[in-house]
């Protein structure tokens, strides 16, 4: 098990090298001088600035030394500096990152156990009018827009009937603390939260309910029944925790877009997290910032990845026992 | 004293399927004690009947007449609540493959206990302790560590064991077995069948027996029931359906069974060798073997030899893990060989690659197992048949006339050629896989489990085409099989192999009746329906 | 091909998928026909609500625009985005498949660690990245699309050819002395075909919602009229206007919709093995 865990570590370890080479290769893909293309769209950055940043990544040294320059850079956390917000990258999204974690922790968490709920409901009763409307809903979840839902939401919840605050982090100016500033950041979290999760809920859903299905029909199942258990015990302890495998090994692929959903989300909801980072980035072609972006949330995915492998391992003990 | 009886009982399938039926007039008793088998090939109805007591027909498949009395009570029709009780606390069940129907996430203690669970009896520290002795009970070597075992760690019979020992938890007054020993070992069922035995004994438990198996049934019934597609056509005493059969069915399928002892002597062949295996060997590296992976090794196959003579029949024969399916495969290349030599024509195939193996390989051809996925589903007969011809050159027009002639060679007709494999029956589809084995007018067959896959009764009709076929084009053939009685039919000589090695060669009657090894002896005591072969000889 | 038809037809929600994809494919077809102009152009005073003038059923947009056209030849872009990026992603995803599964081994490993680090990363950062650093063009929407979604394709045919590769009749196929090509191209990807079918109409209605959320975020082609610019030009105005908002939105999520109730469909005909809900 040791070994499984150290060996799937290193090849997170390999695949965040790899998206740095990539990135490197990038800022040399793109149009343009790599100088102006690290400080920012052209003309934003003067040209002493423009020298510096030449003369620290080597830009007239050769190729391999200038990748060279820019992965120690990267490993010990230095993503360059923003011209436009005068910030290290690094410290940016340091910055922004915990609200991130907390958008998309919570989604990923919602959407999951309610997501495995509705699955496990809806395949209890296959073929009733509860599994067609859990699975009608699923299927129009799955197909909806996730930044279309988010503004609809706002519209609705926000707008109109003025439930819940629309759009922030927190009440600007309200001062609140303790226990109070967490209800108010609750409070606003309440629609980012749930606009990002239907679309996973819906994924997770849609493959509890098939896994279900498929394990319901297994021998063993049959055996279980042979034994004289009830129904609910089949469901609990036979059916469910073999149907969660594959749940597993897709939440863990999903993590990638759960990041993803939130740059979406963030931008609508102007929660202040590294996807609002990105998408202010976009908007002033501020290279630095999407490339670190992209770098960090590849890191926060495959740590993510590395947590679903622990948990598989620990649930199947055909992997636990011969690695 | 009648513990169960069945009376008129009709099983409908659902509608959409190939009859309307899965079991029809459907009348027996079982006594307390006794073992009832029920026989018959695939699809007779013989398992639906039997899971139609339980109330675990599968969904679609309801009884739609008749009744079915337990200890007095009609149990047809009760609720799933109602059924519970009966479930595993008067009557258990165990099924076919061991490893399916155990949950592989589970301890295997755990699962035991379960059942006591279920039922409301006794308490942890007692569940666990009656887990031990039941596991002790049916033979499992070291209880306090297969008790804290995962399925997949045990081997096949032991799985079975696991399972009996679960349908025995709360001492039922049946057990239903279905084809129990089919999936194992022919050493491993005789273990399983003697324990079945004892148990009936020691516990005085009824027993339905399911099985296709003629052998097993003649060594383990009190009561044998004969069905064909859905129907009861003969039940009785074992030794009056077996020895006196009746029903003209009966007698096809007691005729159909392969004989150990053979009639006449084996021809002498002359010993030109046509192929030469000279210290084979091959291993399996399972794992990635990269930095952390563990890698395991087995060795499938080591330093084997031996030769086939001109228009001989080798059967290789030993049970699963032997190696004798990789040596077949080594052979043709279908698997790359770590070492050794096949010599053909002086030629050594081990080591030839591109253009010169497949040309070399022309002539050796291979029988698949599975008359289901040993055919594209998506291909035509005439492409399967021809494809081969085509890829050598040969112009399509005279390709599409061969395989016509070869379809009336396995006895098909040509309007065979424009259908698609799923329209033949597995008995047909095996005759299609033999034509296109010959299309390259080969001169070595390898039939690797040719006849494993079929009801008794199309497996003599294959090897009788086989042993035709043989004879008419001069073949040559190495037989695999794991079924020593299939082997004593069609086989001049036989290789015994274990654990990757032969142990054993010789003609077919000095290793079947009197062989050197004492791993031979074992495998041949354990062939079911001995004594009843001798009592069929003694008859005729 | 009649049993299909019938297997897919038994699928009530698959013929509604069906019909509306019909109608959105028809709009996208007729646009240039029915409205003839730019959707660009300015044809009325701004913020016309739906429904209040003949010729303008839909009413403008923050600029005038009419919003009837924009959705028409949205629709347009939608699926030419949505088809081609499915197609240029099969294109790589089936061979890198096919070959790892085929060839198994350092070839599989090396085919695998390779997809393996497009599908680890987030998809849709990636192609944030790529479209921010070259020119959003419709060409780089579509690449970028393409690239962050052929790794499921080759995981997925790498799967099917891995079980199909050990089965009895490719052997007796090598044996009967065909090629890897041919085994590969007539016995193998034939028979891989359902459910590569079933996930390519799946990953159409993916790449219309991924090109629409781009398009939300100004990375979609500054030329060209989509649903989520739409809804992206919308967004600010959507208390005062928020029709404009919700209409693109619909477009795409029927569209999406019907493009998975398809792919129910012709999962349910293709493997007819986990078909029949209730039975």
């Amino acid at each position: 098990m040791i070994r499984f865990i150290l060996g799937r570590l290193v090849k997170a370890v390999f695949i965040l090298l790899a998206i740095l080479v990539f990135n490197f290769l990038l800022i040399h893909a793109a149009p343009g001088d790599p100088a102006a293309v690290m400080a920012g769209e052209a003309g934003a950055a003067d040209e002493k600035f423009l020298t510096d940043l030449r003369a620290r990544f080597g830009l007239d040294q050769p190729l391999y030394v200038q990748l060279w320059i820019y992965i120690k850079g990267a490993v010990q956390l230095d993503l360059g500096y923003s011209f436009r917000q005068q910030m290290p990258v690094a410290e940016l999204i340091g910055d922004r990152l915990p609200a991130t974690l907390l958008l998309t922790g919570v989604a990923f968490v919602l959407s999951l156990v309610l997501g495995v709920i509705a699955g496990v409901a809806a395949s209890a009763r296959q073929g009733s009018w509860g599994d067609t409307i859990i699975s009608t809903l699923a299927l129009l979840f799955y197909a909806t827009p996730l930044f279309w839902v988010a503004l609809m939401a706002t519209l609705v919840f926000s707008v109109w009937l003025g439930w819940l605050p629309g759009f922030g982090y927190s009440t600007i100016g309200a001062g609140y603390t303790g226990m109070a500033h967490v209800l108010d950041v609750a409070k606003h979290l309440v629609l980012p939260a749930s606009t990002l999760g239907l679309f996973f809920m819906a994924i997770y859903m849609r493959m509890t309910r098939a896994s279900m299905l498929e394990v319901s029909r297994l021998d063993f199942v049959k055996t279980a029944r042979a034994k004289g258990l009830t129904r609910g015990v089949i469901q609990r302890r036979h059916i469910l925790r073999n149907a969660l495998l594959p749940v597993i090994t897709l939440a863990g692929l999903q993590a990638g877009q759960i990041f993803g959903g939130a740059i979406l989300t963030e931008t609508v909801f102007a929660w202040p997290g590294i996807g609002r980072l990105m998408f202010e980035a976009i908007n002033q072609r501020d290279y630095n910032v999407i490339l670190g972006v992209f770098y960090i949330s590849a890191a926060m995915v495959l740590l993510f990845n590395l947590i679903t492998d622990v948990v598989y391992v620990i649930v199947d003990p055909r992997i636990r026992l011969t690695t | 004293m009648t513990l169960l009886s069945i009376r008129d009982l009709d099983i409908a399938l659902p509608v959409g399927a190939d009859r309307l039926y899965a079991a029809k007039h459907i009348n027996f008793d079982l006594a307390a004690g006794e073992i009832l088998c029920i026989v018959g090939e695939s699809g007779s109805g013989k398992s639906m009947s039997a899971n139609a007591i339980m109330g675990l027909l599968p969904q679609g498949v309801k009884p739609v007449n008749g009744s079915i009395t337990f200890d007095g009570k009609e149990i047809l029709g009760l609720s799933e609540r109602e059924m519970l009780p009966l479930r595993g606390g008067r009557i258990s069940m165990i099924f076919q493959e061991p490893l399916s129907a155990l949950n592989p996430l589970m301890r295997v203690g755990a699962q035991i206990a379960e059942v006591f669970e279920a039922h409301g009896a006794l308490n942890g520290a007692e569940r666990r302790e009656r887990a031990l002795k039941l596991l002790d009970e049916v033979g499992i070597p070291d209880p306090d560590a297969a008790i804290r075992a995962y399925p997949f760690q045990l081997s096949g019979g032991q799985r079975q064991r696991v399972m009996i020992a679960m349908a025995l938890a709360l001492e039922p007054d049946i057990l239903i077995a279905d084809e129990p020993t089919t999936a194992l070992d022919v050493t491993t069922q005789a273990q399983i069948l003697k324990l079945i035995e004892d148990l009936r004994k020691s516990r005085g438990m009824a027993v339905i027996f399911i099985t296709h198996d003629f052998g097993v049934v003649a060594d383990i019934a009190d009561r044998v029931i004969v069905m064909q597609k859905g129907e009861i056509v003969e039940s009785g005493s074992a030794d009056d359906v077996l020895l006196k059969p009746q029903h003209p069915y009966t007698r096809a399928l007691i005729d159909a069974i392969p004989r150990l002892t053979r009639g006449g002597d084996v021809e002498e062949v002359k010993h030109t060798p046509i192929l030469t295996v000279e210290g084979l060997q091959k291993t399996f590296s399972t794992g990635s073997g990269t930095l952390f992976g563990k890698r395991r090794v087995v060795k499938a196959v080591q330093d084997v030899s031996f030769e086939l003579y001109a228009g001989e029949t080798i059967g290789i024969v030993g049970e699963s893990g032997s190696g004798k399916s990789t040596v077949g495969r080594c052979i043709v290349r279908l698997l790359d060989p770590d070492g050794g030599r096949v010599l053909m024509d002086g030629a050594d195939i081990a080591h030839m690659s591109g253009a010169e193996l497949r040309d070399q390989r022309r002539k050796l051809q291979m029988i698949f197992q599975d008359p289901f996925s040993s055919l594209n589903p998506r291909a035509r007969v005439s492409r399967i048949l021809t494809e081969g011809l085509i890829a050598f050159g040969t112009p399509k027009a005279d390709a599409q006339t061969k395989a016509r002639e070869l379809l009336e060679l396995v006895g098909l007709d040509a309007s065979a050629m424009m259908r698609f494999p799923h329209e033949f029956s597995g008995g047909q589809r095996q005759r299609i896989g033999i034509a296109r084995a010959l299309a390259l007018d080969p001169s070595i067959i390898i039939a690797d489990e040719a006849v494993s896959a079929l009801d008794v009764s199309i497996q003599a009709q294959v090897l009788d085409l086989l042993a035709e076929l043989k004879e008419r084009l001069h073949l040559s053939m190495l037989f695999i099989t794991h079924d020593l009685r299939v082997a004593a039919r069609i086989c001049d000589r036989i290789i015994v192999m274990q654990k990757g090695r032969i142990v054993e060669a010789g003609p077919v009657g000095k290793v079947l009746h009197d062989p050197d090894t004492d791993y031979t002896r074992s495998l041949l005591d354990a062939i079911p329906g001995q004594d009843y072969e001798r009592a069929l000889a003694e008859a005729e | 091909m009649k049993d299909f038809w019938k297997r897919f037809r038994y699928n009530r929600g698959a013929v509604i998928g069906l019909f509306i994809l019909a109608f959105v494919i028809a709009t996208a077809i007729l646009a240039p026909v029915l409205f003839p102009q730019s959707p660009w152009k300015m044809v009325q005073r701004p913020f016309l609500p739906p429904f209040t003038q003949d010729g303008l059923m839909l009413g403008t947009d923050a600029l005038g625009r009419d919003v009837m056209a924009g959705l028409a030849h949205g629709a347009y872009v939608s699926l030419l985005v949505g088809l081609v990026s499915t197609i240029v992603a099969l294109a790589i995803g089936v061979p890198v498949g096919a070959l790892a599964g085929y060839f198994a081994g350092r070839t599989d490993d090396a085919l695998m660690r390779f997809t393996e680090f497009f599908q680890t990363i987030p998809s849709f950062a990636l192609a944030i990245v790529l479209l921010a650093i070259f020119q959003p063009s419709l060409t780089f929407v579509i690449i970028a699309i393409s690239i962050v979604s052929w790794p499921p394709v080759a995981r997925l045919v790498r799967g099917e050819v891995l079980s199909l590769r050990t089965r009895e009749f490719v052997e007796a196929a090598t044996l009967s002395g065909l090629g890897n090509t041919q085994i590969i191209l007539r016995h193998i990807l034939p028979n891989a075909l359902p459910p590569i079918i079933v996930l390519a109409s799946l990953m159409v209605a993916q790449a219309i919602l991924l090109e629409s959320s781009l398009s939300f975020l100004g990375l979609g082609d500054p030329n060209i009229m989509s649903w989520g610019y739409m809804i992206g030009a919308a967004r600010t105005v959507i208390r005062t206007a928020w029709w404009l908002s919700f209409l693109p939105g619909m477009a795409i999520l029927l569209t999406v919709l019907a493009l998975n109730l398809i792919g129910e469909g012709l999962n349910d005909a293709l493997n007819p093995r986990l078909t029949r809900k209730s039975e």
